[in-house]
């Protein structure tokens, strides 16, 4: 199944395919987000905005409109 | 000095930087200023042998070398510029070993600027424990630079880095040349022949960021521009590209070099420490629950704890005053020195305990990884304020000054929040508020009265007030994010880094160097000031002054020797300069329900709020009861009447319209100097200034009409 970082719910994996938004894609590149690495949401802050993921062995957090420019694959 | 080589120290944030180069200097640390820029700049000598020594340089933690934001573009300006006077003859890289393939993407792109890189390897242990075994000489040799591993926090492995460093020193290891995704040969070339000689991935550099580059005149800039637009050279995907292709040489060197004993075992994922610390700090219930109580512990410290240091030091200055009045000959140059110039310091010297406690509490949150858990639940909320999670360290730096406040705004990457932060901090109380509110409050709010016999009225007037402050800041962002509407990307992708047991080494560090630059910087005004307004209260235009002695005793021919004195003194106030300037604006305070020696001190506070208290001090001295040496200001200031109704001025429809102008106004000239510095430009500490004052006068006015 394919859809975005923000659809995930907490405790899901997922494998990231892409980007949709090139400004935000390379900050994410440079923080370990790549393609084809697995990814875990591990935590959502109150009303569910932001959100962490752990992302290569530590903790990143991101807004929940970030995290829908990132396409994800769950197994 | 200038001939030591000079080595700089790069890392992502949190990867041990500041540690190594704690254990790396010891005490030899030094903090100056980069030319041109207000950021701290932490230099610190290391003595790698007996005689021989190096500078080193802490520079801001970063991810990559792009910046995202103020204080990360210094970093390019450094290393981009071989000119620059900081630039260094190497560099080492601090890499976290827990998140090795992250860190190694900066240390390649610092090795390809061509600077000669040693790489310092950090947490071996976390990562050991984690179930990865790095092989650092394999590592080595792979990337073909010194590796060594090292314990920043215990200092262990400083030997094996000095060699490393000994020998990137002596051998000045070739940088590659090869670019990490080629670009065309003429676009080097263009850039060589119009810019001069350099290493083709500091070209592209340049090429890229020269928007960022200090070092560039408009011209080169435009020059720049020109260059990308022949080469239809695109910077956005020249990065992006480049970034996972060294993430894909990274990986495969990092295949060869790490064993991943989970994998080989098939272990389960270890929770760990920070794992389920988060489970109780970003529990969407208990992580406010759990800030609250932070937050309340924080001001209590601040307001009950610190009152015995404050009692203390009160007491010395005022020991130390009377000492000087007694061996000192009573005049006019010996009040100047006791009631102007030393009543002055200990003003300032009397905020330290408070400045100390918060900035101890702040570099705690900060030291453990705790903030950025705030800024997590708090983004949410701060956002419909126009706001950002990250304003939240701002908003409560701002409780003890505005400025290291404002300056912390520089990791806001983007441009709107970060004014509207800068903008809006000034209203939180800060603690040059607190002693005009515990003395006006002590003058309007009866001491004994509580609320349900439990809460201290003056206590709770007094939160009210930093309360209101806060609501205040917060409203006010949401105004400005009205009238701003500015498109701009805002983002928030943030490491929250592992919880980690604070450094105290380093915090005292921090908090010596924000009290230290506290009581110089608003030290230097207030003397300044009550040296002016002593000149201005006893010199007056003309021979005006100097005509009121016979001009009163001719019109009271009855009065007694000490109340003529007082008559003459106030009267003389009233004839000086300082007395014209009440007077003029007058008019202006009045619907506030101030007179003209409120207005004395209005005028005075507008340099620096602290001043009320020295200035209604000096002014009730002047004017008022001299023969009474004991009665302290609030004493003074309780026994002024009110000329038009018979009865004390200072009743409650004065008290709280001060305090809330107080609470409210602009009245720093740090702040406001700050303000232009971080934003470069003047429009926007005048905006603040006014926005600031004429919120304090409406509010000011409204109370004072509304129970007058």
């Amino acid at each position: 199944m394919s859809g975005t970082l923000a659809d995930l719910k907490v405790g899901e994996q997922a494998e990231i395919i892409g980007f949709t938004d090139e400004l935000l894609s390379l900050k994410l590149l440079e923080m370990g987000c790549l393609p084809g690495t697995v990814i875990e949401l591990t935590h959502q802050a109150p009303f569910g905005d932001p959100i962490a993921i752990k992302v290569s062995g530590y903790t990143l957090s991101m807004r929940k409109e970030e995290a829908a420019t990132i396409q994800v694959k769950t197994k | 000095m200038s001939k030591l080589p000079k080595i700089a120290l790069i890392g992502n944030p949190n990867a041990g930087k500041s540690s190594l180069f704690n254990s790396l200097t010891g005490l030899n640390q030094k903090t100056g200023n980069f030319p041109g820029v207000t950021m701290d700049k932490h230099t610190g000598i290391w003595e790698l042998e007996p005689n021989r020594k190096a500078e080193v340089l802490d520079l801001p933690g970063i991810y990559s070398i792009y910046p995202k934001s103020i204080d990360e573009e210094l970093v390019i300006n450094i290393l981009g510029n071989p000119a620059h006077p900081d630039y260094p003859d190497m560099a080492i890289v601090v890499a976290d070993a827990s998140n090795l393939k992250r860190n190694l993407l900066l240390f390649s792109q610092v090795r390809d600027l061509g600077i000669p890189t040693v790489l310092a390897l950090n947490m071996v242990d976390v990562a050991e424990n984690q179930g990865y075994v790095i092989n650092s000489i394999k590592l080595a040799r792979e990337l073909n630079i010194e590796v060594a591993e090292i314990n920043a926090k215990k200092g262990i492995g400083i030997n094996g880095l000095r060699l490393a460093v000994e020998k990137t020193l002596k051998n000045r290891y070739a940088s590659n040349d090869a670019l990490p995704l080629p670009v065309g040969d003429d676009l080097l070339a263009d850039i060589t022949a119009q810019y001069g000689e350099a290493d083709p991935y500091r070209s592209l550099l340049w090429l890229m960021e020269h928007d960022r580059m200090k070092m560039f005149s408009e011209a080169q800039r435009i020059g720049f521009d020109r260059l990308q637009d022949k080469h239809h050279f695109n910077s956005k995907s020249y990065k992006t590209s480049e970034t996972v292709k060294r993430y894909e040489a990274l990986s495969e060197i990092v295949e060869r070099c790490v064993i991943n004993l989970n994998r080989q075992w098939d272990a389960p994922p270890v929770k760990t420490m920070t794992d389920r610390l988060d489970k109780f700090f970003l529990h969407p219930v208990g992580g406010y629950l759990i800030f609250l109580g932070i937050l309340f512990l924080m001001f209590q410290a601040v307001f009950t704890w610190a009152a015995y240091p404050m009692d203390a030091i009160d007491g010395g200055v005022a020991q130390l005053n009377d000492y000087l009045k007694e061996i000192l000959p009573a005049s006019a140059l010996t009040g100047l020195l006791t009631d102007g110039l030393i009543a002055g310091i200990g003003g300032v010297l009397i905020f330290v305990p408070q400045i100390a406690f918060l900035f101890f509490f702040i570099s705690m949150l900060e030291e453990t990884g705790y903030m950025s858990r705030v800024m997590f639940i708090m983004d949410k909320l701060m956002r419909r304020f126009g706001l950002n999670g990250k304003s939240v360290v701002p908003l409560m730096s701002g409780v003890a000054c505005a400025v290291p406040a404002i300056m912390s705004t520089r990791s806001i990457g983007s441009w709107k929040d970060r004014l509207i932060t800068i903008m809006v901090t000034p209203l939180m109380s800060c603690s040059a508020r607190l002693p005009i509110y515990t003395v006006l409050i002590a003058l309007v709010v009866p001491e004994k009265s509580t609320l349900f016999g439990m809460f201290n009225l003056q206590g709770l007037a007094l939160f009210g007030l930093y309360l209101l402050g806060f609501f205040m800041a917060i409203l006010s962002a949401w105004v400005m994010k009205q009238l701003l509407q500015v498109k701009e990307k805002s983002y928030f992708i943030m490491e929250l880094p592992t919880y980690k047991g604070p450094r105290f080494k380093h915090m005292a560090l921090s908090i010596y160097n924000s009290v230290k630059a506290f009581v110089f910087e608003a030290g230097k005004i207030i003397v300044a000031i009550s040296i002016v307004l002593w000149v201005l209260a006893s010199y007056g235009p003309g021979d005006s002054l100097s005509t009121v002695e016979q001009s009163v005793r001719q019109a009271n021919p009855t009065l007694s020797a000490p109340e003529l004195a007082n008559k003459v003194a106030a009267e003389k106030l009233e004839q000086s300069y300082a007395g014209h300037f009440g007077h003029f604006i007058e008019p202006v305070i009045k619907p506030l329900g101030y007179d003209w020696k409120i207005g004395i001190a209005l005028i005075t506070s507008f340099a620096a709020r602290e001043v009320f208290v020295g200035t209604m001090s000096t002014i009730y001295s002047l004017g008022g009861e001299v023969d009474d040496e004991n009665a302290t200001i609030k004493n003074r200031m309780r026994a002024e009447i009110n000329p038009e109704t018979g009865k004390p001025l200072y009743d409650a429809a004065l008290g709280f319209s001060l305090l809330i102008f107080y609470a409210f106004a602009m009245q720093c000239m740090s702040t406001l100097a700050t303000t232009y510095r971080e934003t470069k430009s003047w429009k926007y500490p005048a905006i603040q200034f006014l926005y600031m004052t004429t919120l304090a006068y409406l509010s000011a006015f409204i109370v004072y009409q509304l129970l007058a």
